[in-house]
């Protein structure tokens, strides 16, 4: 189950990439002027011919290039992740495609070639051999052997678990929870934490186990642990099972039935439903939507065992922030969503895409008034929360206007604290037990 | 290490077959020798002879999926042969699939900025030898065109790959 499956962790790992492809350029520039200068030197020394020091010198680029091209990785086309700065991708092309590695100099057949010339035949012929090999080793280097280290199976749980969604979804569980009426039972909080927490781990695995291909052809997914062979399928649908069936029963028999069912109907929701529906129609961004709003009515169901107009709130909230969040975003990706064959409202229905994401906006202040209505918040919470409401509005309504990466990254960034800071402030306003809205009898 | 080794095969064994990949088994030391089975078909990649996992190779230029080249154990099962050639086959065809929607897209996007770029008057290179580029909100035309026209070939993909899966 996920809020959404976009999080600020991807956006960063991207930036890192990009980071790390910068320092590198930097560092082979700093280098390459002093090497230069002990090869001239060694070429002088050693009275080689000019062909030969050319031919030297480009060998010498063209290795140069190569680890360049470690960093960078080669594509047919140059597309630019949504995340990686135009300029070091179209940089790190050019030099790509620039260099080969050229053939010995030959000589004429007529002359007998004499021992200095033969010398260098043969020194040239041994380094375009190696060459050869050290292209081949290179690329023998690159496979890797499938095989499961301890060590390292932490961090591959965490990666296929989507450990830092995992984390987001648990928060917004915990508001749900925290926002309940009624005394905070610790031992129920605790077991709703890591109940949830666990489904979501199963959902989000199950989720990388369906789409291996897709997530090796898209930009911000290319390096999950499945498609790296990091872990085994195998291992991983067992892995999810062992999350599945503990957070389950931990929700049903340690909470109660009704959150460890919205717990069920979730991973299904999530990955038989929304995961297939990613390539069929628009509206699995509606589906994505509801398992997100899922995790905070578990919240609220299980500190009071029913599913109440404070849940559906709850769920309501979270529904509709999902829209101005994800279309944002999507707004970025539609190359690779097209490529992949993903039906998403930026590629098939861009106006509608941004109309909902605006409207979705104004449905967060409407839902923020509702909650002193239904006895979740006080009234201080709709006049503290306005500020951050009219934001999100306003930059949704520049999306809707410009339709341009820069007004969808804004909203799209403004969506990732929105969040958190509107479920604080509703914390902060929690109506105090016994007392109702319109101030007449205290609840029993 | 080497003491331990009979002991840890009769226990792991039918572990790491089962979570190390298919056919995974402790094989008995040899010399560092390449293997004599086949090469991967997609490189010419061998795995040492020592080995007894699976092994994965870097993205395909074209699909972007890594090739897996597959452990044949030496008493292989037939159902464990029967599962190795479907994972084989799977494989090839997914390579097959993607390589050739890459390629597909690349060259309509291609031709797609090409034309724009005539019907605009404009050049394929700008004045300083750049490759002129047209911008996001002129590639989303592309972008739902090239999704709807192929809409039914990935129908056709998916279902395909959910029996696979199945088998």
């Amino acid at each position: 189950m996920a809020a959404s499956p976009h999080t600020l962790s991807s956006r960063l790992l991207t930036g890192w990439v990009g980071g790390c492809v910068w320092y590198l350029e930097g560092r082979a520039m700093q280098e390459s002027p002093r090497e230069f200068m002990h090869l001239f030197r060694s070429v002088r020394k050693q009275w080689m011919t000019f062909q030969h020091f050319t031919f030297l010198r480009r060998m010498y680029v063209t290795q140069l290039n190569r680890s360049l091209n470690q960093q960078v990785k080669r594509k047919p086309e140059p597309t630019a992740s949504p995340f990686l700065e135009r300029s070091s991708l179209a940089q790190a092309k050019a030099e790509t495609c620039a260099m080969r590695p050229l053939p010995p100099p030959h000589l004429p057949l007529s002359r007998k070639p004499n021992d200095k010339e033969l010398l260098e035949l043969e020194s040239a012929s041994v380094i375009e051999g190696s060459l050869d090999v050290g292209r081949e080793t290179k690329d023998e280097k690159q496979w890797k052997e499938m095989k499961l280290h301890l060590d390292d199976l932490p961090g591959v749980l965490a990666r296929l678990s989507k450990i830092k969604l995992t984390a987001l979804v648990v928060s917004t569980t915990s508001a749900g929870f925290a926002l309940a009426p009624g005394p905070f039972d610790l031992p129920c909080f605790l077991l709703t934490f890591v109940g949830t927490g666990l489904a979501s781990c199963a959902a989000n695995s199950i989720n990388q186990f369906f789409e291996v291909p897709f997530d090796s052809n898209m930009n911000r997914t290319k390096n999950r642990p499945l498609v790296r062979g990091q872990i085994s399928p195998l291992l991983a649908v067992s892995f999810a099972t062992c999350c599945a069936v503990p957070g389950v029963a931990l929700l049903t028999w340690g909470v109660n039935p009704l959150t460890g069912a919205l717990g069920v109907f979730n991973i299904f929701l999530y990955t038989c439903c929304y995961t297939p529906l990613k390539k069929i129609s628009i509206a699995n961004t509606w589906v994505g939507a509801v398992v997100g709003a899922i995790p905070p009515v578990m919240g609220w169901t299980a500190a009071t065992g029913s599913l109440d107009a404070g849940a559906f709130l709850l769920g309501g909230i979270l529904y509709s922030w999902q829209f101005p969040h994800f279309n944002a975003l999507s707004w970025g990706l539609r190359e690779d969503y097209s490529r992949g064959g993903y039906c998403m409202m930026s590629v098939t229905h861009p106006a509608l895409c941004r109309r909902v994401a605006l409207r979705h906006c104004l449905a967060l202040i409407g839902l923020s008034a509702a909650a002193p209505v239904l006895d979740v918040t006080t009234w201080t919470f709709p006049a503290i929360s306005l500020p951050i409401n009219l934001y999100i509005s306003y930059l949704g309504f520049r999306f809707y206007v410009d339709a341009d990466r820069k007004s969808s990254r804004k909203l799209f960034f403004c969506s990732l604290w929105h969040l958190p800071l509107f479920l604080l402030l509703m914390l902060t306003c929690k109506r105090p037990p016994g007392a109702t809205c319109a101030g007449g009898e205290p609840r029993g | 290490m080497a003491a331990l080794r009979p002991c840890r095969r009769a226990l792991v064994s039918p572990l790491c077959r089962a979570f190390s990949g298919p056919g995974c088994r402790l094989a008995p030391e040899r010399a560092g020798e390449r293997r004599d089975t086949a090469p991967s078909r997609v490189s010419g990649f061998c795995p040492p002879r020592k080995s007894c996992h699976d092994w994965i190779g870097p993205p395909d230029k074209h699909s972007n999926l890594r090739p897996v080249h597959f452990y044949v154990p030496e008493n292989e099962s037939p159902l464990e042969q029967k599962l190795r050639k479907l994972r084989q086959e799977t494989q090839e065809w997914n390579q097959q699939f993607w390589a050739n929607q890459n390629l597909t897209f690349c060259r309509e996007k291609e031709e797609f900025i090409r034309s724009r770029l005539k019907a605009k008057g404009l050049e394929l290179r700008t004045g300083s030898g750049q490759k002129a580029t047209l911008d996001a909100e002129e590639m989303a035309d592309f972008y739902r065109e090239f999704l709807s026209k192929n809409f039914q070939k990935h129908m056709c993909y998916n279902r395909k790959l959910c029996a696979q899966c199945g088998a």
